[in-house]
């Protein structure tokens, strides 16, 4: 029996703290990555990020439900991953739209950055209005299809094990989504011409220029890849949990964390600050009473719930490593920017 | 326009816009308009000086409002002897480990050279404190928190009068901002935007949270008052002399001496919220006025020029030998008192404080939108911002909802599609709001009333 105690603790901790910061990891990188695009090409903080985020994701519950309605489902896979292309070329289209009518102008007159951020909360407003507007600021579920992979019943009695582990498809498919978004984007920025000629113009705008990139289409490139990484991070958030836009809008404190934890304008760092967020967050408010009851013996038995941190401070987390992060090491993980 | 006009066209524009309001709507209506556009104005104006004479972004505005009201809590809220009795004991011990563990950790930090020890020392320091801190903190709180949950649950304050608590107010968001800027103040704008950001919602979170303090989100209501009752004006003799000599003629039309009697219950009924309101908008007018004082007064003196200077080429003033850090840890900490004593009046006002309510988008941005719009870098332009602003937030409302019906104008009354339009009208003032900073950052940068340029 000593051995299936610890086994025991191990899926125990799995089941609660890997598996589900695994995926809140994976959603937060690839928003994360959106973000730092945004700051490494066009040089802003953008506020309106997290609403781009509900926006891509209305954008693709409406088009599950047109589906839906027309009888178009993906079998076993939630229909919204059927949805999201569209949804991606609506919402970028829309990032092109507000591009071309606001930020354009503050680009030409070379404004501060701070300009343009102050520019990204007006942008923020009005995306919040847009989406509560259309889809209204209720929570929203739309997620159809197997909903497990693993089920902790099924587990339990296959092991033979007194905790059973469950794995929702919703997670697994985010951590693939992820890994394909992810390498797309590192293959893309290393390897081909339009990748290298946007690290370019984000190194050195000057130099980029003298050597004939096209500015214009560079920022179109920009805005297309952060629509495409900002809209999957929605949806895959969004198929795990559920939509609100205010729960998404408060998003975006836990993405400038990760952005600066990591390294901020750094794509590698975004991805690292993203799991580092993700399982601080949930590693620091876990109880870990039960774990260490199955560990120890009887006698040293905890007392108490063996928690650093009251989960009502999960939210808080983010800002606590980001402010000792800021203290320590501001460049972040992977050196990023100076600052 | 000449710049010198447009500060008295837009204060005449506002007045006319208020008077409107107390014509068609109510005069309490627009008193009630008014007590928060001077406090969103006493806000505006600690932003002013934090990002229009500083040119620090601090996108924590809330956190500081919040500690504001907060303050008015623990200032006179009455305090509760049974929970002191029973756990304050453990509640000051653990804050004593709490402070010595954190003035050592700065002790280890700045005085040890060796990483390997420093290292050490550090985490020694945090596993101890945090046994230390859990070991009477958490039983001590339990303790506080089933004292008589209903009504109180929580340590109390001291029982003073809450207009005491607007001035300490400023020193204990003085003091956060001292901390908060000790640790953000030497990061390039937008990370200070980010940073203050989160340390505000952490602030949230301990107040939402932390029930033996704050309540949470249990509220504290019933906070004394700095202004009479309206039921004890409502039965004192001079209110009611005074309100029938106001209304002489008025009473003198009626034929009965019973309608007459009835007349005068309405009035004094009406008269006496607005006695109150104007109570409350004379004091908060007073403040707001000492506050815009001393600012111009320290903003034109040697120490506003360098402020200014500063802002405008920091190599240059830095040339000139200025302490730029402590310069904007300075004006930081201003701003932020000043937004705190703001926060302590809105508690004032509201008679109590909850914590749930405090959300970035009506503590923060909004604030952002009034300086920028009324015009960064002068005081008055906040104002003006903070008044038009507030106007604009409180009745985008009904004007959308009118909008609305004028769009669903010709659908059924069960139509989805004018259910929906009706139903989305309230986040139609988002729409507003993001458009009014988006067409003044583009067509007005400098704002309504733009900084004046000193030649001199």
């Amino acid at each position: 029996m000593e051995n299936f105690e610890f086994i025991n603790a191990i899926v125990l901790l799995a089941n609660f703290v890997i598996v589900p910061a695994l995926s809140y990891g994976s959603q937060l990188a690839l928003a994360t990555l959106s973000l730092t695009i945004i700051y490494g090409v066009l040089r802003f903080s953008n506020f309106a990020q997290a609403d781009w985020m509900s926006f891509g994701t209305m954008a693709t519950i409406l088009f599950t439900w047109l589906f839906q309605s027309i009888g178009i489902t993906a079998g076993v896979l939630p229909t919204a991953l059927l949805a999201l292309p569209f949804a991606i070329i609506v919402t970028a289209l829309f990032c092109l739209l507000i591009d071309r009518s606001v930020y354009s102008f503050y680009r030409k007159q070379k404004s501060q950055p701070i300009v343009l951020m102050i520019v990204s909360v007006g942008v923020m407003f009005i995306l919040q209005a847009v989406v509560r507007f259309i889809i209204g600021p209720n929570d929203r579920k739309f997620f159809d299809g197997e909903k497990y992979i693993v089920h902790a019943l099924d587990f339990k009695n296959y092991f033979g094990l007194e905790e059973g582990l469950t794995i929702k498809s919703t997670q697994l498919i985010t951590v693939i989504v992820a890994l394909i978004a992810m390498i797309s984007l590192f293959y893309f920025l290393q390897k081909t011409k339009l990748g290298k000629s946007m690290r370019a113009y984000s190194n050195n705008e000057d130099l980029a220029l003298l050597s004939g990139i096209n500015p214009e289409k560079i920022v179109i490139v920009t805005w297309v890849i952060s629509s495409i990484l900002i809209t999957t991070a929605g949806v895959l958030y969004g198929l795990d949990k559920s939509f609100k836009p205010f729960t998404y809008f408060n998003l975006l404190l836990p993405m400038f964390a990760a952005a600066i934890v990591g390294g901020i304008g750094s794509p590698i760092g975004a991805v690292i600050g993203g799991y580092v967020i993700a399982f601080s967050e949930i590693t620091l408010t876990y109880a870990y009473k039960k774990f260490f009851v199955y560990l120890l013996p009887e006698n040293l038995e905890p007392s108490g719930l063996m928690q650093v941190l009251s989960t009502d401070y999960k939210f808080a987390i983010s800002f606590i490593i980001l402010v000792i992060v800021l203290i320590v090491r501001p460049t972040g993980i992977v050196r990023g920017k100076i600052i | 326009m000449n710049e010198d006009l447009r500060a008295p066209v837009a204060f005449t524009v506002m007045a006319v816009l208020l008077a409107i309001v107390g014509f068609t709507q109510s005069w309490s209506v627009s008193l009630s308009v008014i007590n928060l556009c001077i406090i969103s104005s006493i806000m505006a104006i600690g932003v002013n000086l934090q990002w229009g004479y500083g040119g620090l972004f601090n996108a924590g505005v809330m956190g500081f409002t919040a500690l504001g009201g907060l303050t008015a809590v623990l200032v006179s809220h009455d305090p509760i002897y049974e929970a002191w009795d029973k756990a304050g004991i453990g509640i000051v011990i653990s804050a004593i480990i709490f402070v010595l563990s954190i003035t050592a950790l700065l002790f280890v930090f700045r005085n040890i050279e060796n990483k390997q020890i420093r290292n050490t020392l550090i985490i020694l320091i945090i596993v101890f404190g945090l046994i230390g801190i859990n070991n009477f903190y958490g039983p001590s709180i339990d303790i506080i928190e089933s004292i008589n949950p209903a009504k109180t649950g929580f340590l109390g304050g001291l029982g003073l009068p809450i207009i005491f608590s607007w001035l300490i107010a400023a020193v204990v968001a003085g003091l956060v901002a001292w901390v908060i800027g000790k640790i953000t103040l030497r990061l390039r704008s937008d990370y200070l935007a980010i940073a203050t950001l989160g340390i505000s919602e952490i602030v949230i979170a301990v107040v939402k949270h932390e029930d033996w303090l704050s309540r949470g989100v249990k509220n504290v209501s019933g906070l004394d008052r700095p202004v009479p009752y309206e039921i004890e004006l409502q039965q004192s003799e001079w209110f009611l002399n005074l309100v029938e000599r106001i209304n002489f003629s008025k009473l003198e039309a009626m034929q009965s001496l019973s309608s007459r009697q009835d007349l005068l219950n309405d009035l004094v009924i009406d008269s006496s919220g607005i006695f109150v309101k104007l109570c409350y908008a004379g004091l908060f007018f007073s403040v707001l006025l000492l506050i815009f004082y001393l600012s111009q007064l320290a903003l034109n003196s040697p120490w506003g020029r360098m402020l200014r200077a500063i802002r405008d080429n920091e190599e240059a003033a830095s040339a000139m030998g200025k302490n730029i850090f402590a310069q904007h840890l300075q004006i930081f900490i201003i701003g932020s008192a000043i937004i705190g004593i703001a926060g302590a009046m809105l508690t004032t006002l509201d008679g109590q404080f909850t914590p749930g309510s405090y959300r970035p988008l009506r503590f923060t941005f909004i604030i952002w939108l009034m300086v920028i719009i009324g015009g960064s870098g002068n005081n008055l332009g906040s104002i003006f911002g903070g008044f038009f602003i507030w106007f604009i937030w409180i009745e985008a409302e009904p004007l959308s909802i009118g909008f609305m019906n004028m769009l669903a104008g010709g659908l059924e009354y069960d139509n989805p599609l004018r259910m929906h339009l009706l139903g989305s009208a309230a986040h139609l003032r988002l729409f507003i709001m993001g458009l009014l900073l988006l067409l003044a950052l583009r067509f007005m940068p400098r704002g309504v009333i733009p900084e004046k340029i000193q030649k001199k």
